[in-house]
This record gives C-alpha cells, structure tokens and sequence, in this order.
C-alpha cells in the first residue's frame, strides 16, 4: 500500500521523479493516480484544470462537480502510530477502514466517528482518510468530541501551483503559524490536494449504553436532548427520528462500566418527566441504531433531494414544521437531515432560523438552480475567492464543488503580489518543489 | 531583537490622525499622553517595551470599526489588544502604530443554556466568562493561568490553552463563532450558534491568528454543565524518565484525564520553599486530576493509580477532600510566582511528542548546562506542552542574551523531536525569527498569502509571526 520512496523523515533529498515524461500525463484520458506526493504535485503543476481530487470517490455530494479525475487514493499508508501519545500519521489515500482497524487493535478510535456516505449517496467505494478530512465527514458524537477539523493536527497538502506545503504538526498543541490545516479541513478537495494527515486519536470506551424515550414530537424531542446534554453525565450522542420501528429520541453513554451504569440510571431518572425512558439493548441481533444515525440510514435508498441542515439546537423544531416531511434530527437537534421532494428549495423556506444548509443529495435533472453549498454573505464570499485564489491561482481545483466558477476570478487588485510559490526555495524536510521548477509550465 | 524602522510619514501624520480618532470614540477612549501611553508599552513579554502613536478604546463594534477605516486610510499601522498578558510580545506596540484595545467591550450579549452558549463582547476576561454562566451550571473550558486577567479576545488570537485542554480542548476547540472587523473596517460575522461552517473554516483561520487577520470584538463560545465533581492525586518518581513513561501509560490505559501536570526537581523544590504544599522529596512529580461522580472519581483514581505502580512512584498522595486537593493544586498554581522568587526567567511553551519526553529533558539539561544556566519545568505533560522556565539574572550583563540564545536552543530541540516553537503562547515577536527552524519558506508563503487576503496592506500587527526578512517586502509595498 505504502508509496515508495517517498518518506520524507529519512533524508532531506526529494525523491527521485517516478512515471514518464510530463506530457504523459495529458495523453491519458483516464483518472490519473499517482503513487506519490511528488508524483502529485507534478501533475498539478502541468495538467490543465480543473483536477477533481478523488480519494475513494464516496463522497460526491450535492450537484455534480465537474473535472478530470486525479485519484489520491495511491498514496497510501500509515506513517506515524503513538498510542500513548494519541497520534496516528498516514497518507491521505489510506483507505479508512485500515486505520479504524490499527486503531480498534489498540483500543483507541476516531472520536469524530466519521459518517460514511455510500449508502445516501448511493455510491461504491473505499472511503480514504483525504476524503473524509476534506469533508469534515463528522458523526454524532460531534458535540462531545469535536469535528474532523477539532482532531486535525497537522497536514501536507499540495497547492493549485504544485507546492508542497505543511501546516500544523504532530502534536496536540501547537499555535505556531495560521492554522491551515483547519483551512484544509472540510474544503472539499478546492484548495489543494490533502496527501498527508495526523490526527488526535482518543481511547474507545469500556461499554456503552443508549436511553430511548419514544413518541416525542420535535419540541419535546429537543428539549429532551437538550436537558441531557446541559447535563453532567456526559451525554455522547443525541439523536431522534425514525430509525424503522417509530419515532425514538436517543441519548447515548460511554466509558468504564460501572460509571455507564451508574449515569444511565441517573439521566434516566432525571429525562422521567420528559417521558417514560427505556434502555435500549445492544446486541447483535438489531443494527446499531448509532451508526444508522451516523450514515443517515433511514434515507438510504428512498428517492428524493436529501438536505444537511446545521443550525442552533432551539431552531430545530421551528425548521422541523417548515420542512413538513421526514427529517433525523441529531446533535441534539443541531443537525438536520431532510429529504424532499426534488428540485425544493429547503434553503429559501428555512430563511431567518441561521444556521446553513446543503444539499447533499441533488435528484439528478432537478432543478439545476440549486447549489450544493449555501451562499456566504457578500464580505464572506469575498475572503473565500480570494483565499482559493491564492491557494489556486490557476484554478487546478475550480470544480465548482463548493462554489459556483472560482476559475475567473483573480485575487483582488492592489497590495503585495504573491511571488510564485512553486520557485519558492525548499527547506530541507520536504520536495516543496515539484513541476514548473523541473519541467517548464505549459499552461 | 529587531523591529521595524517607524514610518515618519506615519509619525508626521500623528496630530491630523489623534483628531480624527477624537471624532470617533468617547472623549476619555482615545489616549496620547505620554503617562496615559505608559501603560501600553509592552505587553507580559516585559523585555521589550515601545510607546505607540495612541491608544484607542472603543466602546462598540461600529467605533473598532471606524477607528480602523481612518488608520486603513491613513495607512497607519494597528495593533490589536486584549488585556496585555501576551508572553510572546503579541501586542507590542511600534512607534509609529495606534494601539486598538478592546478592554472597555466586555458586555454579556447572549447566554442561552439550551443551546450551550454564551456570546460576549471580546474584552470580557476568560473567568468572567465562566462567572456569567457559572450559577447555571455551566462553564468555559479553556482556562489559560492568566484566566483571571486576560480577555478572550487575546485567547482567540493566540488560540489559548489551559491545564484542562487534555479533555476539552483549545480555543479553536470552544469557539462557535466571531464578529470580525477586517483593516478596511468591514464588518463580518463569521459562525453563529451552529457546529460547523457552511463553507471554508474562516474561523479556524482566525482562531490563533495573533490578530493579524482583523479585530475580533464579539464571540460566540461553547459552554459546558459542570462536572460532578473533581479530585487530583500527586505522585512522585524517583527520575523524569519514569514520570514520562507514566504519563505514556495513563493514556494508553483508556483513562482521559482532565489534567496531567509535570514538575521536575528544580521546579518541586522551589514551590516547596514558597508554598509549602508538602510535595514529596523526588525527581518528578504528576498531578493527575479526573471529573465525574464521587464512584467514577474513586474508579478512575484506581486505575490510574493501578498504572502508576509499575513505574515504582515514590509516593502518591490522594485527595480525600476539596481541601488537600487544593493543596495539592497550590504548589502547581504558585510554581510561577515561586520562580520569580529565585530571580529573572523567561518562561517558554514548545510542545513536543510525549513519547519524546525524557529524552528532550536530557538534551535541555545538556544545554543548559553548556550556556551556564538553570532550568525549570513544569507543564501540561498529557499533551507534551512544555513550559522550561530558563533562570538568569538581568542585572548581570549579557545574562538576558544567555537565556534567549538557550531559549532557542531549546525550542529548536522541540521541533528537532517532532514538536513545535509554541503550545499556546504564539509566535509574536517572541519566536517570529525561529519560524524557520520549523517551516519551509513555501510553508511561510502560504501563510502570508492568507494575511494578504484579509490585510491586502500589511497594517494589522505587522511585525509579528513571521521572519521579518520574509514579511518585508510585504511591509513596504503596503508602506
Ligand atoms: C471517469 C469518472 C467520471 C466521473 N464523473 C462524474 C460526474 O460527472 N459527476 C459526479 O458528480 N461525479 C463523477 N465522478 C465521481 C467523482 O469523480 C467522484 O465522486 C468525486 O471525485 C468525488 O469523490 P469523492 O472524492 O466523493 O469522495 P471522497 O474521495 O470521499 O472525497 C470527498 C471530497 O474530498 C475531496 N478529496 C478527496 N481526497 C482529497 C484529498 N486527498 N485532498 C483534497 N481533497 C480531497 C474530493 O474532491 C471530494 O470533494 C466520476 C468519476 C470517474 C472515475
Ligand atoms: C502569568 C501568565 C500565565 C499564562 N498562562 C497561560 C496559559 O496557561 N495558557 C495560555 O494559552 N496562555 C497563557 N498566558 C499567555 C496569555 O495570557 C494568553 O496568550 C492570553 O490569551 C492573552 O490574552 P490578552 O487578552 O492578554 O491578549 P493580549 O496580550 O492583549 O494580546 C495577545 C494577542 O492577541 C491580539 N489581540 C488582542 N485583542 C485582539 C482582538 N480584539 N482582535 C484580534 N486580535 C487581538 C494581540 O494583537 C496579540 O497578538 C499566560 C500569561 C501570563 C502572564
């Protein structure tokens, strides 16, 4: 799986060019792979745009995004494991299934629990660890736990011009510098191409136990979840919806056994006047109602626009009777998955309530007005092009993923002009050059 | 240490600019006396010390915001300030420069329980933060040991930690969103009470950007129900290399303590005398401390005990109350005030991996030794932030120079071992020339590309975070 010849930590030399000669790169139509970082950045450098960075090609959200494939997915590998220091390093196409197991074998795990999209979004795939960091893919735990970007360390990632940049580190504390790597971090593969990550890692707990209350329309649901969060028992998991056996609000548990215990009884006995609490057995037999909640498991497979909805938990019931159809609500009424009819626009009807939407299922042919991402404001707007236009000068990775045609647009007139990054010199614990500096542009 | 020549443009423009500043804030707001100006010199990095052109201390978001449209427009250089307790020089000023404070902002704006979330004005001090929400059962979690003099607005722009960031995180970590006002004066609300963004993570950005980007003058902050309950235990080792392993072993455990302090010999010895806590004779000591329920407490104190065995501590002393947790607390929480009773020290903040502990506390003993010098260290060891406190004395000539010299030795071994120059204090003036010893200069370009973004001219705190021989041109094509 692991690139060869590409570790850096070994020798401050670049590796040695692998594939052919650079034109190879434009005679084949197919997606391009490279094996390595360096492999990576040449081809950014040369190839026309735009690239669509693919890791396993799972998470295709939203409105189609348009671009020749270039896959991450060859470079591959677990580079740095410390258990006791809660770190773990690999490259971005590692495919996430391999990490979870390294770390499962050491009885640590992604806190963030990463929603894997393939069941909504219909897709196949191997999810990568690129991928889910360009996403942000977060799961419920996301309020106890933080995001993908809170776990996020450090990262490398290759510019729209080529350039082998780091930011961040291996540590759990580090101020040092702007934090790109949170810049990074759920920018969908238009900023530049993620080959590197290391993230914090946390231990998994002993046991778990999950308290459902049933019935509970979307008021009551939310301030069910709400007293259990604002509550001392650190409440892990927060959901409700209908799971396939009737409305349920969920309220999850973990750490050592007997503390389990004992704080299940406790939140049990402090949700009573919310309605009447049962535990939920865990066992083989019936699906694991958080995972369900994590992948959004009651819209698998059922037809429709599928909406993610990010708002104030108190705003939840107020969206829920303006959407009028099926929703799943988690993050203790925080997030909101709703599916629609095609081609509705959600995004309108929640106007005034914050908060953002996106369409994270389009029904292909439905209103192509539509954008996967939310519209910023005008002065947000702004700060987003000009920072992808300084990622990206020349629009490798405009796939109009997160925003509609980035390509033409410039930075902004006026103040310092960037010299060109990729002939910045290196230093010497990485190939931060790779292609024009070789090769020659040929755009 | 370098700064800037000050533009005499900037200087010879000082009378027409106070008066058009005058035209904007509240009459007592705007200081430019030279007693008044006094106490802005220098912030908790007390080396270094330079009178600004003025101070401004708007009451509102509009006045930061047209405080910096007449600077934007007559090109003179702004620095933002909290409270003043940077150690990194993050809000020294330079002469040719207006101080903008936020310290009269500190309003409640919103606290909403359900929600989980308080919004305050940015000069409000982090403890009074938590005292807003404190009788509702909750709290804010970053508790930097400034808590009770700095202001969040100064926490978001060096992205500051606390002894309680093991378990509940950094700023970054705590932030929900801000109101930034950029150098052209433009307002922007960036987050609100949702979790995440809807498009690129600006306020990550923003977050820990030693207020280079824009003037934060309102945040949105996580708060959390209280714990239960809380208790520490203290355990003593006959070297540093065992207390090291041990904290290794505690988290590998599955235990997630909300603490884990380290202290070394010199550091025990010198609490001992000024505080008379009671620690144990020994090379090192941890204080571990874990939340939850009196049960849950007594169970994870076991175990985390259960680890400690295997490195054969030398003593450990349990708190069975609030009272003798409390002394145990005491010595960790005078340990600066104890040093200061030993004579001058710089006190820094690199992190490094904490599998890299004992040996980096050989190597920094090593070089301690080859400068003539002594150090001291006491950190947040759960997460390898160290805090060596180099001692030297001022008075002796060249003895400053010493120190610093062996302060960046030290901080290069840090990034040597896989770490970094700061865990928490940022990079200010303090560590802006090493910046090289941990970034390529294609790393540093990409960092600038991002301030040319949100200050296309260079205004905002421009001398800090980066080398100022790559900020340069920069600077003067903005000059
Ligand atoms: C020949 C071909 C044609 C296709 N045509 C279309 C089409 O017309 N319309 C369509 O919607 N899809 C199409 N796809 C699928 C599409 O290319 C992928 O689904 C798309 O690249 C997104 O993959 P994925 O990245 O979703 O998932 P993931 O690999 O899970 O990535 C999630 C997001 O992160 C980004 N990303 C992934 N890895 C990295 C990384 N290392 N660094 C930075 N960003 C990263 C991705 O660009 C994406 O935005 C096509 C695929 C192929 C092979
Ligand atoms: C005794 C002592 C103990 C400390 N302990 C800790 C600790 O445990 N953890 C820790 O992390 N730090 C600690 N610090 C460092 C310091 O307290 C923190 O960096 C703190 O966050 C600074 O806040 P301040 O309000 O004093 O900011 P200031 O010192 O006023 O400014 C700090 C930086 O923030 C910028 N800034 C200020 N206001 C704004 C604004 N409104 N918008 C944009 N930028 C702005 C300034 O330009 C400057 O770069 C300690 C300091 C001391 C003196």
């Amino acid at each position: 799986m692991s690139a060869g010849g590409e570790d850096r930590r070994g020798g401050a030399a670049p590796p040695p060019a692998t594939g052919g000669p650079p034109g190879e790169y434009f005679r084949r139509e197919e997606m391009r792979r490279p094996e390595t970082e360096a492999d990576l950045a040449r081809m950014v450098a040369l190839d026309g745009g735009p690239l669509l960075l693919e890791g396993g090609g799972t998470r295709a959200v939203g409105r189609p995004a348009r671009g020749r494939g270039l896959s991450v997915a060859g470079i591959s590998g677990v580079t740095l494991y410390e258990p006791g220091a809660l770190t773990l390093s690999a490259r971005a196409g590692t495919p996430l299934a391999e990490i979870e197991a390294l770390l499962a074998g050491e009885g640590q795990r992604l806190a963030f629990e990463p929603m894997d999209h393939r069941g909504l979004l219909g897709t196949s795939g191997t999810p990568t660890l690129g991928g889910m960091v360009a996403a942000n893919a977060t799961g419920p735990r996301r309020m106890v736990a933080g995001a993908v970007r809170d776990a996020v360390l450090g990262l490398r990632f290759v510019t729209g011009e080529g350039a082998v940049v780091k930011s961040g580190g291996r540590v759990m504390k580090n101020v040092t510098g702007y934090d790109l790597a949170k810049l990074m971090t759920g920018s969908w593969g238009t900023l530049g191409a993620i080959t590197e990550v290391t993230l914090k890692v946390l231990p998994a707990p002993e046991a778990r136990a999950t308290l459902e209350i049933p019935g509970l329309d979307p008021v009551a649901a939310v301030a069910a979840m709400s007293a259990a969060l604002g509550s001392p028992f650190e409440v892990t998991g927060a959901a409700h919806g209908d799971l396939g056996q009737g409305v349920v609000t969920l309220l999850r548990l973990e750490g050592f056994a007997p503390s389990v215990e004992d704080r299940a009884v406790r939140l049990a006995r402090m949700l009573e006047p919310h309605g009447p609490v049962r535990r939920r057995l865990d066992g083989e037999a019936a699906p694991d109602p958080w995972v369900a909640v994590r992948d959004v498991g009651p819209f698998h497979g059922v037809p429709g626009d599928v909406w993610r909805i990010s708002l104030r938990p108190s705003r939840a019931a107020e969206a829920v009777a303006r959407i009028g159809g099926p929703v799943l609500l988690d993050w203790g009424g925080g997030l909101i998955w709703a599916l629609t009819e095609p081609g509705r626009d959600l995004r309108a009807e929640l106007a005034g309530l914050g908060g953002h939407a996106r369409l994270e299922r389009a029904t292909p042919g439905a209103d192509p007005a539509l954008a996967t991402f939310p519209p910023e404001p005008a002065a947000v707007a702004r700060l987003s092009r000009d920072l992808r236009a300084r990622f990206d000068p020349r629009g490798r990775f405009a796939t109009g993923r997160m925003e509609p045609d980035t390509a033409e647009q410039g930075p902004r007139p006026g103040g310092w002009r960037s010299p060109d990054l990729a002939t910045a010199d290196a230093k010497s614990d990485g190939p931060a050059v790779a292609g024009p500096a070789t090769f020659g542009r040929t755009t | 240490m370098d700064m800037p020549s000050p533009d005499a443009g900037a200087l010879a423009r000082r009378p027409a600019l106070l008066a058009e500043l005058a035209a904007v804030v509240a009459r007592d707001a705007l200081i430019s006396d030279p007693v008044g100006l006094r106490a802005y010199e220098c912030d908790a990095l007390t080396a270094y010390a330079c009178t600004p052109l003025a101070v401004v201390l708007p009451g509102s978001t509009g006045e930061v915001a047209a405080v910096l449209r007449i600077c934007h427009a007559a090109g003179v250089p702004v620095v933002p300030r909290g409270a003043g307790t940077s150690l990194a020089g993050g809000a020294l000023p330079t002469a040719d420069c207006v101080v903008l404070g936020v310290a009269r902002m500190t309003e409640v704006l919103e606290v909403d329980t359900a929600d989980r979330l308080i919004r305050v004005q940015t000069g409000r001090t982090n403890l009074q933060v938590t005292a807003a929400v404190e009788e509702a059962g909750f709290f804010y979690a970053p508790d930097p040991s400034s808590q009770l003099a700095c202001a969040i607005a100064g926490n978001i722009a060096m992205n500051s930690g606390g002894a309680h960031c093991l378990k509940y995180g950094v700023t970054a970590n705590n932030l929900l969103g801000v109101t930034l006002v950029t150098m052209e004066g433009e307002v922007m609300e960036i987050g609100d009470g949702h979790l995440d963004a809807a498009g690129l993570d600006l306020l990550g950005l923003i977050c820990g950007s030693e207020g280079q980007l824009g003037v934060v003058t309102e945040a949105t902050l996580r708060i959390l129900p209280q714990p239960e309950g809380a208790r520490p235990v203290l355990m003593g080792f006959a070297s540093a290399e065992a207390a090291g392993a041990c904290v290794a072993d505690i988290i590998r455990s599955g235990v997630l303590p909300v603490a884990i302090e380290f202290m070394d010999r010199p550091c025990i010895e010198a609490c001992e005398a000024f505080s008379g806590a009671g620690y144990p004779d020994c090379e090192a000591l941890l204080i571990v401390e874990v939340e939850g329920s009196e049960d849950e407490i007594a169970a994870t104190l076991r175990r985390v005990l259960a680890v400690a065995a295997a490195h054969d501590p030398v003593a450990t002393r349990e708190a069975a109350d609030a009272d003798e947790a409390a002394r145990i607390w005491l010595g960790r929480k005078s340990a600066f005030g104890a040093m200061g009773q030993l004579g001058d020290y710089i006190c820094l903040d690199g992190t490094i991996p904490v599998s890299q502990l004992p040996l980096t506390l050989r190597r920094m003993s090593e070089l301690a030794q080859a400068r003539g010098l002594r150090v001291a260290n006491v950190f947040h060891a759960g997460d390898g932030n160290m805090h060596p406190l180099i001692l030297f004395d001022a008075n002796t000539e060249g003895q400053l120079e010493t120190a610093e010299a062996l302060g960046a030795d030290i901080l290069r071994l840090c990034v040597e071992v896989g770490g970094c120059l700061t865990g928490e204090h940022g990079v200010g003036v303090e560590k802006r020339d090493l910046m090289t010893a941990q970034f390529s200069a294609g790393d540093l370009e990409m960092q600038m590309r991002v301030k040319d973004v949100f200050d296309p001219r260079w205004l905002l705190n421009p001398a800090k975070v980066f080398p100022l021989a790559a900020s340069a041109a920069r600077r003067e094509a903005a000059a």
